[in-house]
């Protein structure tokens, strides 16, 4: 099962490669408070794949210990083969794990296209006196990112509001300006933290479209979160289920759907 | 023309270049408050620490010379040599962006999501360590800093206002040198926050960290990067301050002439910090030179801080800042 070497093929014909993430027993606490317990799972190439559980569950500090916001005090996490050492957020994305946010994080004072060039930042390598004179390299290369950038914009129809600055736009904009500016830096693993967390069903069908999308344009490999278990049982390829803390179920969406300790955690034990 | 009117053309032209300095000092807090939310206590000392170190660079002082004489009995006080004056701002520079590191290692980063006002209260302890560091490794006697600065009045523009008016105006040539430099250190603040990479990154933890974060900017260096930037604007203004009224520890009180100038302006906005200087320049010579005599002169010591509590009552924002919307 944990062979790197393996892939698998989806009922829609896509081909899944190896590994790419793996986390191995990993344990979090906040003071006496356990979020995370002992959980183990893996993440392979070009899938797309759930972490779902009820509230509280601690999917989110999942997320949060992938992309470095969260150190774990027990496990290990491996990112293409090599166990990863404590980093700190910022080095996590500049290995190639871009994240959005729950509760949104973008610049608001800066227009979209400046929102998603930031993605862009660590491909941009001129010096700082290269740029000064901005000849050359440094030109050449903001060239290159806004051809780069400009293709995210149009994939993810946002070029009419290019200009906007991010602050006038509506919730499920931002949502979709938060997933472009992760986009632009052609992540390796993409994480989503409740993509359509309050959005409504038009939005959501739009955000579910892009999620395909993007996975099936880029073959970007994409870890999600999310409450809306209808939506999470057509996009995702597996799926992880927690429930306080502990997993209670890994697999493809049928394989959990009829797993009873999911079906408990979610309905509540029946009474007999 | 009245002389009135003519006299008044000047006070506004020696306002303007008054606020140009002002609104350099101001435009030091406005870098640290946008990129990390601290109100930097501490910048008028830095602009004192930057102006001695450099006197004592280009003079050759040994740095500490004291202490050194004292804990080792020598008599110790110059190598012997004078250092260029550009060389030395160099060097300076250099030792302000090594102040900016400590600043970020040895005290900002353990205070990160901390209240600001326990932030601020951090800046006025460094304010009173630098001003001792400052003290220590120069001594605390008044030096006179040139740095090839062209100083006293302009000839030209006597000589040809009173061809027009038959009235020479009054006008510094170290206030033109200093309005051109301010206006060059504006113009390449601005070009180096809105084109380069590090001015993107240093935006971008202006506005949010945690989205910083995820993007791959590492906030600790991109405030090790603004106190950098804060230490030259610091520089910039000791040495234009310095040369106009000497290097001594009251040159730290300039801070103080900020204040009004950044509660007009705005904290967070570099535009803002600019008009400001400016409306508090030309306004208190203004004042001066209209009300000053009615009411016994001196009104520049607290005509500047008078607007800035008119200011505060009528828009607590300041000129440019961002607006204040509380949500109930």
């Amino acid at each position: 099962m944990l062979d790197a070497s393996e892939g698998y093929i989806t009922e829609d014909g896509r081909k899944i490669g190896g590994v790419v993430m793996e986390m191995k027993n990993i344990t979090l606490r906040f003071g006496g408070v356990v979020a995370i317990k002992d959980i183990s799972f893996d993440i392979r190439e070009g899938e797309i794949r759930a972490i779902i559980g009820p509230n509280g569950a601690g999917k989110s500090s999942m997320l949060n210990v992938i992309s470095g916001f969260y150190v774990p005090q027990e496990g290990e996490v491996w990112f293409h083969g090599q166990k990863r050492p404590p980093m700190r957020p910022y080095e996590v994305a500049r290995q190639g794990i871009a994240r959005t946010f729950q509760n949104i994080a973008l610049f608001e004072g800066m227009s979209v296209l400046d929102n998603v060039m930031t993605g862009r930042l660590n491909y941009m390598q001129a010096g700082l006196f290269a740029q000064a004179i901005w000849r050359g390299k440094a030109e050449r290369e903001e060239t290159e990112n806004r051809e780069a950038v400009e293709k995210i914009i149009d994939f993810l129809e946002i070029q009419h509001i290019r200009k906007t600055p991010v602050s006038r736009l509506p919730y499920g904009l931002k949502k979709r300006v938060e997933l472009a500016r992760a986009l632009a830096a052609e992540p390796k693993l993409l994480l989503l933290d409740e993509p359509m967390a309050g959005m409504n069903v038009e939005e959501k069908e739009d955000m579910s479209r892009f999620i395909l999308d993007v996975n099936d344009e880029f073959g970007t490999t994409i870890a999600l979160i999310e409450h809306d278990m209808g939506v999470v049982m057509d996009l995702s390829d597996r799926v992880v289920v927690m429930d306080y803390g502990k997993k209670i179920g890994d697999g493809t969406p049928d394989e959990v759907r009829n797993n009873q300790e999911v079906i408990d955690a979610y309905l509540g034990v029946a009474h007999d | 023309m009245s002389d009135q009117l003519i006299y008044a053309t000047e006070v506004i032209l020696n306002g303007l270049m008054a606020g140009v300095l002002y609104a350099l000092v101001a435009l030091g807090f406005v870098l640290i408050y946008k990129a990390s939310g601290i109100f930097n206590y501490a910048q008028g000392v830095m602009a004192l620490f930057a102006a001695m170190t450099l006197v004592g660079i280009m003079n050759g002082q040994v740095p500490f010379a004291h202490l050194i004489n004292a804990i080792f009995g020598a008599h110790i006080t110059h190598f012997g040599w004078n250092v260029p004056a550009l060389l030395a701002i160099l060097m300076t520079m250099a030792v302000m962006v090594l102040m900016a590191w400590c600043v970020q290692h040895f005290v900002m980063r353990h205070l990160v999501g901390q209240e600001p006002i326990i932030l601020f209260m951090a800046t006025i302890g460094l304010a009173y360590f630098l001003e001792g560091v400052a003290d220590l490794m120069w001594g605390s006697e008044i030096k006179t800093l040139d740095v090839g600065l062209p100083q006293g009045l302009n000839v030209w523009i006597d000589d040809t206002t009173y061809g027009i008016f038959g009235y020479g105006f009054f006008i510094d040539n170290l206030d033109i040198v200093a309005t051109v430099i301010a206006a060059i250190l504006v113009a390449a603040l601005v070009a180096f926050s809105q084109y380069t990479k590090q001015g993107r990154a240093m935006r971008a933890v202006a506005d949010d960290h945690q989205a910083a974060l995820s993007v791959g900017i590492s906030l600790s260096f991109i405030w090790v990067l603004v106190w950098s930037v804060a230490g030259f604007v610091a520089l910039v203004a000791g040495i234009m301050w310095g040369t106009k009224s000497g290097v001594q520890f009251s040159l730290s009180l300039i801070a103080l002439k900020a204040l009004p100038v950044l509660m007009l302006g705005g904290f967070t906005s570099i535009p803002g910090a600019i008009v400001g200087g400016l409306i508090i320049g030309v306004g208190e010579k203004l004042f001066e030179f209209a009300i000053g005599p009615l009411v016994g002169g001196a009104t520049e010591n607290w005509f500047a801080y008078v607007l800035a509590l008119i200011f505060l009552v009528f828009r607590p924002q300041g000129l440019f800042g961002e607006k204040i919307i509380e949500r109930v």
